[in-house]
């Protein structure tokens, strides 16, 4: 899992802005080698300590784990490459100034204030992902299950208030350093998720994965085939789909740059998951757990590799918390754009520490990121419509762009109405998230192109990107 | 100077994998798996700069 980066609803100002309302220029395109080496690192993160586990906690069995992530995986790849890049690439623009085009500036200001609690409560799991880490040499410490929803103890949420208030403010000063950090951890991160699969079949006495990855007798299964095809495929489908990569493949020569997304599909999720659910596995086998309660990624990663495994714990959650609060308080400060980013930092690291406190975000980090994916992907269906089918269907494109409006009615209702039925289906009948993606966004799609036609009919400004 | 530190970083790499291989082949025992890869990973930090673009340096 990863994140994206926060709209910007202003004329760039900073450095690091780069192209933020205009295509990318020739001399500003990348090399493949870039694009390979960015996905690789960005998917191996904090998360993926959690998210493998859980799978085994879910009583997924062998072969829907090993065939449904290779299926879901390859699936989003393609989502990358046909979806993603041929669009990045034609236009060159950014997710956000192409919504603002469509939108209007108002609209985009409402998918801000989603990205930036969404990316609160994903910094949040990031933080207890590295508490537990943290928390390890500390007996008073106790360590959230699978279960918990709530703070354990006064010892957890003085660790977490630590940890928290430290990245927020390395957020705040210093965030250039957290990023080259990360940056450089990232291959040998990677190889200690494969350190600790090679410990944990060492110490399961079998390289058999299939034998391995069956979950205990009278485990049952939460998911199937399906259900990890759809997790594996949708977990970024903000990025993919939902076109927030829009901002980085832009920078690619070619769409088949958009290839280089399996270096992070099939390393970080796919090695990397299989790896880390083998240590519950291990956990589950060998020393008792019940894996429906399951154990905190800290302890588990300390008993395979030792001191090593905590600080790739601490700096994967750090390296993915540390931007992800970053990019949340630039969401916020564009809400009110006379506040200083260090105070929308603030808040947004107040936040994400307050989230962190409550492992319910981590420990259910499953149904969280199909929640993220399905809340902020339906944008990209409006695109979608804008690019392939506004001309054919008669629709004004770029709409706020050429009228000079700053909302857009018929994107809002295209987006909250399908939201609004999903979120009923999710907290009414339990239905797992990531099953409703797909119907959303092509709900979400099918209603821009009615609403667009219906409510923008009486606009005469003339046809054409 | 440059190549030897690339060499020690890719050496560190390797050293983050084959102690692990070893204990699966149950060629080393867990407490010098562990040191070998904390040693790898101090080694890989202090390296990592002169292998990586866009490194520290």
């Amino acid at each position: 899992m990863s994140e994206e980066q926060p709209a910007s609803t202003a004329p760039a100002t900073h450095p690091g802005d780069e192209f933020e309302r205009q295509p990318v220029p020739e001399h500003a395109l990348k090399g493949p080698t870039a694009f390979w080496g960015m996905y690789a690192g960005e998917h191996t993160a904090g998360t993926e300590f959690m998210i493998g586990p859980l799978f085994v906690a879910w009583g997924v069995s062998a072969f829907d784990l090993l065939a449904g992530l290779l299926v879901g995986n390859l699936l989003a790849v393609l989502s990358w490459r046909y979806v993603t890049a041929p669009i990045a690439t034609r236009y060159r623009l950014t997710l956000y100034y192409q919504l603002e085009r469509i939108c209007g500036r108002k609209l985009v200001v409402l998918y801000n204030l989603a990205n930036g609690i969404l990316f609160c409560f994903l910094a949040g799991a990031m933080v207890t992902v590295s508490a537990t880490a943290v928390g390890v040499p500390f007996e008073n410490v106790r360590m959230p299950t699978f279960q918990d929803t709530l703070p354990t103890n006064a010892a957890w949420c003085l660790t977490v208030a630590v940890l928290g208030a430290a990245m927020t403010f390395v957020a705040i000063r210093g965030y250039g350093f957290v990023a080259r950090v990360g940056h450089l951890a990232a291959p040998w991160m990677f190889l200690i998720f494969v350190a600790c699969g090679l410990v944990m079949l060492g110490k399961l006495g079998s390289v058999n994965l299939v034998e391995l990855l069956t979950p205990v007798q009278g485990h049952q299964s939460r998911i199937g085939f399906w259900g990890v095809v759809f997790f594996a495929w949708f977990c970024n489908a903000a990025m993919h789909i939902g076109m927030s990569d829009l901002s980085v493949l832009r920078f690619a020569r070619k769409p088949s740059y958009g290839w280089a997304s399996a270096a992070g599909m099939f390393l970080g999720h796919y090695i990397a998951w299989i790896c880390a659910a083998l240590l519950l596995v291990y956990w589950v086998r060998h020393k008792g757990v019940d894996p429906s309660q399951g154990m905190a990624p800290g302890p588990m990663v300390w008993d395979a590799v030792g001191w090593a495994g905590l600080i790739c714990v601490i700096i994967a959650g750090w390296t993915t918390a540390n931007p992800t609060i970053y990019r949340a308080g630039l969401a916020f400060q564009s809400l009110y754009p006379r506040m200083s980013r260090a105070t929308g930092t603030l808040i947004a690291g107040a936040l994400c520490t307050l989230a962190g406190l409550f492992p319910a975000v981590a420990m259910k980090l499953l149904d969280f990121v199909g929640l993220y994916g399905t809340t902020l992907a339906p944008v990209g269906a409006i695109i979608l419509v804008e690019v392939y089918l506004a001309r054919r269907f008669g629709l004004l494109q770029d709409w706020a762009a050429q009228t000079g409006r700053s909302f857009n009615v018929a994107v809002l209702l295209a987006w909250a109405i399908p939201l609004v039925l999903f979120y009923a289906a999710y907290f009414g009948w339990g239905v797992f998230p990531s099953y409703l993606t797909l119907p959303v966004y092509l709900l979400t799609g099918a209603l821009y192109l009615g609403l667009a036609k219906w409510l923008n009919r009486l606009e005469s400004v003339p046809v054409g990107r | 100077m440059e190549r030897v530190m690339q060499g020690l970083a890719f050496g560190a790499l390797a050293l983050t994998v084959v102690p692990p291989g070893l204990f699966l082949l149950q060629r080393l025992g867990e407490s010098s798996m562990k040191a070998w890869l904390l040693v790898a990973a101090v080694l890989w930090f202090v390296t990592a700069p002169w292998a990586l673009k866009g490194g520290a340096r």
